[in-house]
């Protein structure tokens, strides 16, 4: 079982999606308490807290609310990004089925903040289970005066609606995920304007990610000081870690930003099935670069990873034995960015569709030395020229992969085989 | 034929328009509901959808073709989503996927004669933790071993 310790795990645990739950646990004191604070103290609040966006980018969440032009002539919308799709994340799952009420919580808090009336939460299609628990909770919420024209008896009007994808990653995007929400095929928007000056029905929007919500009672509960020094000087609290691959106990683990990915692997994940060792860890979702087993004493967090020239991203950490074949994995993780491109942009559509086709020839034992080289050339072209960072998310991999076991892949173009050496070794010789 | 709907189904899409200032958000949320009735969208529903949302039926069409979950053709009563993205590939999915197409005797992307089972590879369904996994119709299902499979798939039969 996972541990009961943490912020959100213990709400998890205790099947927060029921009102009851989430009231014995002291459930929406936080939002009373923000709603008699002024709007811009809140913000003031969470941005001391080092809360930061925890989709993927790291942008700090108070910042990005303060956007948000004040006494704006058209409505502002908060839109919560439930897309979830980033290969290896699951954490947003357990919050808006198990911990419904602790994100309901964040939607009126974060509202309030940026001056909205009307939250959308768009959650992925395949999430059709979850879309119905979410909608429960919503309706319960109604229902207890905790959403609609008096939240929670103040003078405040908030209406919360579920929208559903229809399976496309792109629409994790914020820009492509307001084009779908219109109910427009998911192409992400040139930026500028940003969302937060022209977001949604191009009004002022802020899109936030669920897990990034969720934290935000407990901020103005407790205090920005007790979230911010669970940190480092510049990210905030915990996150809640998915752990997956080649572990003895996949799952999500919420612990504080400072943990070290060795802890999280071996100390709550259980360690690696058959006690193997560690080839790579991909640290933050399928688009971070992979860090080699001598590399997993950092912490989990953005600024250390990014450091290390990879990324926190997602928090989706996937974890693979000395008997992976690292080929295999680069194939099956191009392979889904070629599939996921949405087509708008030259170096993208075709860059991805090229690296899948050279991947899959190395497989199919017909790779030739060049194509090692051919690909990094593929993938640094698509680098930065680009409308949104999916060819980004493509390309780093490929670098990575590259980068740091390219033995791997000579093995395969010249042999025909995985490389059998060990990589201490051939580093130290070389 | 002209496109039929259920009164129910009406009901459902006369309160999504509630949700949204403008007509065209309600297009995904009104295929969700024909598509829920129908098993898929007959090509029939475009004209259709077009005239609720306000917009030429050469916009729907976009949609329906740009979003993998709506279907445009008929598919199994069961459909097996399995995913073959990298975690669940590292717990073995590719086996998964070949012990499924043995028993059901059709390839991925297929539908059996009888119209009771399509298989089709999917990207991360989010629920890496149970990997490998798939979705049967609305259920996610993990971590699957071949017998797994076998036990599903005797009481389907
Ligand atoms: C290709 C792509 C996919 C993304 N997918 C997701 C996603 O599934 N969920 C998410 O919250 N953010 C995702 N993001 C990040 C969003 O664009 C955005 O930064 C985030 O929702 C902002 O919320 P936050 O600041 O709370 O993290 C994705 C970004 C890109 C470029
Ligand atoms: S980078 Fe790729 S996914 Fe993003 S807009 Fe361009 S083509 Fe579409
Ligand atoms: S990789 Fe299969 S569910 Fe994520």
């Amino acid at each position: 079982m996972a541990e009961t310790q943490g912020i959100l795990m213990p709400l998890i645990q205790s099947e927060c999606q029921i009102l009851k739950n989430y009231r014995d646990r002291g459930g929406y004191e936080a939002a009373k308490k923000a709603l008699s604070m002024t709007p811009d103290e809140v913000i003031q609040e969470v941005q001391s807290s080092n809360l930061r966006g925890l989709g993927g980018a790291g942008f700090p969440t108070g910042r990005k609310w303060a956007f948000v032009p004040k006494n704006s002539s058209k409505p502002v919308y908060l839109v919560v990004n439930c897309d979830e799709s980033e290969p290896g994340t699951f954490k947003d799952k357990y919050i808006i089925t198990r911990a419904t009420h602790a994100l309901i919580e964040g939607i009126i808090i974060a509202s309030y903040a940026i001056g909205a009336h009307t939250a959308y939460i768009y959650i992925r299609g395949e999430y059709v289970r979850q879309a119905e628990v979410l909608e429960q909770a919503i309706q319960e919420a109604y229902d207890n005066g905790i959403l609609g024209k008096k939240v929670l008896g103040k003078k405040f009007s908030l209406d919360v609606y579920v929208h559903r994808g229809a399976g496309a990653y792109i629409c994790g995007e914020e820009t492509a995920l307001l084009e779908s929400l219109e109910g427009k095929k998911g192409w992400p928007r040139m930026k500028p304007p940003f969302p937060a000056i022209e977001g949604l029905f191009r009004c002022p929007t802020i899109v936030n990610n669920v897990e990034t919500l969720a934290y935000v009672p407990f901020i103005i509960k407790n205090g920005a000081r007790w979230f911010a020094e669970m940190g480092t000087e510049r990210s905030g609290g915990m996150r809640l870690y998915c752990v997956s691959g080649h572990v003895n106990k996949p799952g999500v683990y919420e612990l504080p930003v400072t943990t070290t990915l060795r802890e999280i692997i071996y100390e709550h994940a259980g360690g690696v099935p058959g006690n193997k060792k560690i080839k790579a860890v991909v640290p933050g979702g399928s688009s971070s670069p992979p860090l080699r087993a001598d590399e997993l004493d950092v912490a989990a967090e953005f600024d250390a990873l990014m450091k290390l020239g990879t990324m926190a991203g997602s928090g989706g950490i996937i974890v693979m034995d000395e008997d992976t074949c690292l080929l295999e994995i680069l194939t099956v993780t191009t392979h889904f960015y070629h599939h996921e491109s949405c087509g708008q942009c030259t170096p993208c559509r075709e860059g991805t569709g090229w690296m899948d086709k050279i991947l899959n020839r190395m497989l199919s034992g017909e790779g030739r030395i060049e194509d090692v080289d051919h690909l990094e050339e593929i993938a640094s072209g698509i680098m930065g020229n680009t409308i949104c960072p999916l060819g980004d998310a493509a390309a780093m991999p490929v670098l990575g992969y590259l980068k740091r076991f390219r033995e791997e892949f000579e093995s395969h173009a010249l042999y025909k085989k995985c490389f059998d050496g060990e990589f201490a070794e051939l580093k130290a010789a070389s | 034929m002209s496109f039929q709907l259920s009164d129910e189904s009406k009901k459902q899409i006369e309160a999504i328009f509630k949700r949204y200032p403008h007509k065209r958000a309600a297009t995904l949320p009104i295929l969700h509901v024909i598509q829920k009735e129908h098993g898929y969208i007959p090509e029939e529903a475009e004209p259709f959808v077009a005239e609720l949302v306000e917009e030429p039926p050469v916009k729907i069409r976009e949609v329906i073709l740009f979003y993998t979950m709506f279907q445009t053709k008929p598919i199994g009563k069961y459909h097996f989503q399995v995913c073959h993205t990298v975690s669940c590939w590292l717990r073995g999915a590719k086996e998964i996927i070949e012990h499924l197409e043995n028993r059901l005797n059709i390839k991925s992307g297929e539908t059996s004669d009888d119209q009771k089972f399509t298989i089709t590879e999917v990207e991360c369904l989010g629920a890496c933790e149970i990997a490998p996994m798939m979705q049967l119709n609305d259920d996610y299902i993990g971590p699957l071993t071949r017998e797994k499979i076998d036990e599903i798939l005797e009481k389907l039969q």
